[in-house]
């Protein structure tokens, strides 16, 4: 069986188009009509990739974002009506990984799941390990450790952090972090690398209004310091 | 003819006019009254006063005068007598005549109705110009002489009084009249203080500011005035945002179908090849329309943002150099792109709207102008300047403005208006642009050669109220 993907849309016609649209692509399908059915199916079996409409009845998909996420770190895509609405921020704030807006191309959500599912690219070889003062990272294992205590992240937390410790020191820009990490060209939303940053300093900073690890260059991006 | 001028007169005026009419017509009446009283207490107060004396003389010289008194006698009689320097004394004895001051008063100086009314025995008074001064002269006969007395008094300084008063009576009327003349004009901008409120506000509203409202007026008669202005705009306040929210929400319930739409028409195409020509054909055309629909229905939505007034700017700093050339080789053309006097060209920017308003302008040069030939990146000031240029007919001067509106269909070059296909494009860019305190205009090209050029102007804007740290995000 290949990579299973959990769809949760409460529009039938939308969820069986979208289904076989995926499944052309090589997908395996999983059909959810609410958050309750979501939640139910992940819990029976988890999916590769979950991909959750924000506007649903009853536990609305901001709930099931959240609820899935406190269980797992599959790569999680919502999809909202608008790009430049507050939803976008609390979808990803609630976990979400990536996002697109009603109408897209169920080509383009292939594109958007193969992205989050790419392993994160090897750092170095002859370095297994990056180390930055109680930082500890291991690309191979997809471990980081703070202080010898191992910290959750999701794969695209892990690969932002990767990336930024493949060079460090060095300013990436959003569009450098969005190309390598999300699969974005130029016109990425930058929301997606600032709201993951935010959630990363949480796990990893001791402080994280006042981050010593991955610090802001205004007007440039983001950079790691030892 | 004066009514159709008085007519044609403002509100204002017409009031002021009133006005001055009633203070005028006021200020006459009692000028004229005042004078008359004025007149007719001095003047008989004088008249009795002169009456007074001309009787003493008169007895005077009655009991002075016997049977044979003679003429010459008469001049030691006037030297008893109260003459004052306005009165001179003149008698006549049988034929004979003789007065104090003969050149000023003398028998000639005697109308004839004066002296036969006298002589038939009756005491009589006359007023004459005597020498172009106003006087009274008095005729009494003398009983039982063939004399009469006779005196004129001089009552010019009584007139000039009269005229002195008239003078400031008249002066004080015509005070008053201008007066009231001001008084009514500034009754009526008082009066027409609300309404020019009520002016302003019309105008505000006319001008989109659709929350305008007036003040409640302090004053109970303007209340129902103010009322219903306010009733009105606030019904256009909400025909205007149900019409807007129509807009939006329609097209939010499209954007369901339209999900289905293209998913299915990806699964049609996922096949296209085993599908016989006529069905492949109909399959084209049916892709073709979904995402022209698809485009018309984001525009709609992005156009209806401005609408309900829900468009906000994403600012953040784009290097306007590289984000052209970046726009510009994202779009399905190939355009060069010049930038002649800078490397860099940082600016306060939303990059989603900015990218629209770029390959807009590409799309709508393809479509109407014969293709992009040109874009170009410049700075001008602490504006940044983004041309467009064609190699197409170029735009009329009279449809430069009406190009920018919505489903604008120009004449020349067909229907430029529809930039992306869906008939917004260039009311996109126009409102984009505007969201960014910039301008857009259409020229003819500066080379001289024959296109048009989008020209777009955006501030730089205020680099250091960018926060970079996402927060300023919605």
């Amino acid at each position: 069986m290949g990579t299973r993907i959990l769809t949760v849309e409460d529009d039938e016609r939308i969820r069986t188009a979208v289904r076989l649209a995926l499944e052309d692509e090589g997908w395996t399908v999983e059909e959810a009509e609410s958050g309750e059915d979501a939640l139910n199916a992940f819990t029976a079996q988890a999916a590769d990739v979950v991909l959750i409409d924000i506007m649903l009845p009853g536990i609305d998909g901001f709930d099931v974002c959240r609820s899935i996420r406190r269980v797992s770190d599959v790569p999680i895509v919502m999809v909202t009506a608008r790009a430049d609405t507050h939803d976008v921020v609390a979808g990803l704030e609630a976990g979400a990984d990536d996002y697109l807006t009603k109408p897209f191309a169920p080509k383009e959500l292939s594109a958007r799941i193969r992205a989050l599912l790419r392993r994160s690219r090897s750092a170095d070889p002859a370095a297994p390990q990056m180390v930055f003062g109680d930082l500890e990272i291991i690309p191979e294992e997809g471990v980081v450790r703070l202080a010898g205590e191992e910290v959750h992240l999701t794969k695209t937390e892990f690969r932002l952090l990767v990336e930024l410790a493949t060079n460090p020191g060095r300013v990436l820009s959003r569009e450098v972090l969005l190309e390598r990490v999300w699969g974005y060209g130029y016109f990425g939303d930058g929301r997606l690398v600032d709201v993951h940053v935010r959630r990363l300093r949480t796990k990893i900073e001791p402080d994280a209004a006042n981050p010593r690890y991955v610090v802001t260059v205004r007007g440039l991006g983001y950079k790691l310091q030892s | 003819m004066f009514r159709r001028l008085w007519g044609r007169l403002g509100l204002r005026a017409r009031i002021t006019g009133l006005y001055a009419a009633g203070g005028l017509l006021l200020s006459l009446a009692i000028a004229l009254s005042t004078l008359t009283l004025a007149r007719q207490n001095l003047v008989e107060d004088r008249e009795e006063r002169t009456f007074a004396i001309m009787a003493r003389n008169a007895e005077r010289v009655w009991g002075r005068l016997g049977p044979d008194t003679e003429i010459d006698e008469v001049e030691q009689i006037f030297e008893s007598l109260t003459i004052t320097d306005r009165s001179s004394p003149l008698v006549r004895i049988g034929p004979e005549w003789r007065g104090a001051r003969t050149l000023e008063f003398n028998q000639e100086s005697v109308p004839d109705s004066l002296r036969e009314q006298v002589e038939a025995g009756q005491a009589a008074q006359i007023r004459v110009r005597l020498d172009g001064e106003p006087t009274i002269i008095y005729g009494v006969p003398l009983p039982n002489l063939d004399a009469d007395y006779y005196e004129a008094v001089d009552t010019a300084d009584v007139e000039s009084t009269l005229n002195a008063l008239g003078i400031i009576v008249m002066g004080v009327a015509a005070a008053a009249t201008l007066l009231s003349a001001a008084l009514g004009s500034w009754a009526s901008r008082r009066a027409l203080t609300p309404l020019a409120e009520v002016r302003i506000a019309a105008e505000s509203l006319a001008a989109g500011e659709l929350d305008t409202r007036l003040d409640p007026p302090a004053d109970a008669d303007l209340a129902s005035l103010t009322a219903s202005f306010n009733g009105m705009a606030r019904s256009l306040e909400d025909r205007i945002e149900r019409d807007a929210r129509f807009a939006s929400e329609v097209s939010h319930e499209l954007r369901s179908p339209l999900m289905t739409l293209n998913a299915s028409v990806e699964v049609l195409n996922n096949s296209r090849n085993d599908m016989p020509e006529r069905s492949q054909t109909a399959l084209d055309l049916l892709t073709d329309d979904v995402s022209r629909f698809t485009v018309l229905v984001e525009d709609l939505l992005e156009i209806s943002r401005y609408d309900v007034g829900t468009a906000r700017l994403h600012a953040e700093a784009i290097d306007l150099v590289e984000f052209v050339r970046q726009t510009v080789r994202h779009s399905p053309y190939s355009v060069s792109v010049r930038v002649p006097d800078i490397d860099h060209l940082v600016i306060a920017g939303d990059k989603r709207r900015l990218a629209q308003v770029v390959s807009n302008l590409i799309d709508n040069a393809a479509k109407y102008g014969a293709g992009a030939t040109e874009v170009i990146v410049q700075q001008a000031g602490d504006r940044a300047l983004i041309a467009v240029e064609d190699e197409g007919p170029g735009v009329p001067v009279d449809e430069r403005a009406v190009i920018f509106d919505r489903f604008s269909r120009g004449s020349a070059g067909g229907r430029r208006g529809q930039g992306t296909g869906s008939g917004l494009g260039l009311a996109l860019v126009a409102e984009h642009v505007g969201l960014h305190g910039g301008t857009i205009w259409v020229e003819d090209r500066a080379d001289g050669a024959s296109g048009a050029r989008f020209v777009v102007q955006i501030p730089v804007g205020d680099l250091d109220a960018l926060d970079d740290d996402e927060s300023e995000w919605p």
